[in-house]
């Protein structure tokens, strides 16, 4: 494998992304989801994920690790590219494009998002539940953030996902590739709009 | 008559050296019916006096076959790489804009090195060995429908034109690009061919290989010759996950 790292670290990208990030992420906005149902419901939600044997061990394995590999080969890997699509203005390649522009974005936003809700717990014990988002969100500026943030981190996953069927040699047909392009358009539809619903409910229902 | 006071207007990125400043200059030639590129060009040749009246060096290009099966003539036309000996004068918007195509370092003016694709048939192994210290006698026959689908894949004249609408291929990587990958595919599965697959395979996952296609999909809508290099790098994709699954978890056989 010595001779191969470029071909393995390619494909450990893609895999990682979609397993564990990708499978985390759609778990993550599940359960921001109770939001919307109230600050009882969200914050019984939040505490039985917190409350989770082995926590930190499966933060290390499943987000952390994968997450930083994910972030730190794909930077690279942004970088490399020279973007052409206003030479070349097709859909994929419009998509190719914005799959590095939203890598970059989400990055930005992780890294805040996991300082404010992650770290600021480990260090200060700041304590994790609704009153917490709805204060942060209340500040209009910190609002459209986290809403940039959240379309962003969902569009690179929907599209990463297309990506990630073609890399692995999953769909190999020009035929099969628009028909996942059908499916990653509604897995983007439907955890944006559940990001945002819970985005909305944090400020306005408590 | 109109036709003869007709011109025809345009504007060409020359370059002197491989190493010196590139500059544009105006040209300006009478029309002739169904013209093309590489007529205007031939037209400059003649007589080469730029659009200001000044005699001027003649424009340097590369060409062969003309009928768009060599790929020596591949230049940016009005900002897409294509053939410059089937775009037609009278389906171009004028001036019509001239420029090499940057992917590959200028010889002079239009034409380019395309060594690098050269390179990467070679490390690919993209030929079929039919040559051996003895006669190696005539290969297996092909099923028709599988010749004529291979006949697609082998219309690839390294003419440049998806490495130049690639954007993974640039200064910053060293990726084949799709032209290479697609006669992998091409070698790959002919019956003679496919007894050296296991060392294209290697090459393919090797540095700068398949792994760097950022599915950007832009080869497949630039070849000229309508090769479906998309599905052939998605089906390389499919063999080399079969086969690192294998190599790892599976068998020591090479196939």
């Amino acid at each position: 494998m010595a001779e191969n790292r470029e071909f393995f670290y390619r494909r450990l990208h893609s895999l990682l992304g979609v397993i564990p990030v990708g499978l985390f992420l759609m778990q993550h906005l599940v359960v921001n989801y109770f939001s919307t149902y109230g600050p009882e419901a969200f914050n019984a939600a939040a505490h039985f994920m917190e409350s989770l044997p082995l926590r930190l061990l499966l933060e290390i394995v499943v987000i952390y690790l994968p997450l930083l590999f994910h972030a730190i080969y794909g930077v690279y890997i942004a970088f490399t590219a020279s973007p052409n699509s206003f030479k070349f203005g097709y859909f994929r390649n419009w998509m190719f494009v914005l799959q590095r522009i939203t890598g970059i974005i989400t990055l930005i936003f992780v890294v805040w998002h996991v300082w404010e809700t992650r770290l600021a717990n480990a260090i200060y014990g700041t304590e994790i539940n609704f009153d917490l988002m709805s204060t942060i969100l209340s500040e209009p500026f910190m609002f459209w953030f986290y809403i940039v943030g959240v379309i962003s981190t969902v569009f690179h996953f929907a599209n990463g996902l297309w990506s990630f069927f073609v890399t692995w040699g999953l769909t190999v047909t020009p035929r099969s590739q628009v028909i996942m392009t059908y499916i990653t358009i509604g897995v983007f539809a439907i955890f944006t709009y559940m990001g945002i619903s819970s985005l909305i409910a944090f400020v306005s229902g408590s | 008559m109109a036709e003869e006071t007709k011109t025809v207007r345009l504007i060409i990125q020359r370059q002197d050296s491989p190493d010196s400043q590139s500059y544009e200059e105006e040209f300006e030639i009478p029309y002739r019916r169904n013209m093309n590129v590489i007529s205007a060009l031939m037209e400059l040749r003649r007589n080469p006096v730029n659009a200001k009246g000044e005699p001027t060096t003649p424009v340097h290009w590369e060409m062969g076959c003309l009928e768009e099966v060599c790929g020596a003539c591949s230049m940016n036309i009005n900002g897409k790489p294509r053939q410059s000996c089937t775009a037609l004068v009278d389906q171009l918007e004028q001036p019509i804009r001239l420029k090499p195509m940057d992917t590959f370092p200028v010889i002079r003016d239009l034409a380019v090195d395309r060594s690098r694709m050269f390179d990467s048939l070679k490390k690919v192994k993209a030929w079929t060995p039919i040559d051996g210290t003895h006669d190696l006698g005539p290969g297996e026959k092909m099923p028709e429908t599988k010749r004529q689908w291979a006949y697609e894949l082998s219309k690839c004249m390294t003419c440049g034109v998806c490495l130049e609408a690639c954007p993974n291929v640039n200064s910053k990587s060293n990726f084949i690009g799709p032209a290479a990958l697609s006669q992998v595919r091409l070698h790959n599965s002919t019956p003679n061919g496919s007894m050296h697959k296991a060392e294209r395979m290697d090459a393919v996952t090797g540095d700068g290989g398949l792994q760097n296609c950022g599915n950007s999909q832009n080869c497949v809508q630039a070849c000229p010759k309508g090769i479906p290099l998309t599905t052939s790098i998605a089906a390389l994709n499919r063999e080399a996950t079969v086969n690192s699954f294998r190599n790892f978890f599976g068998s020591d056989q090479q196939v």
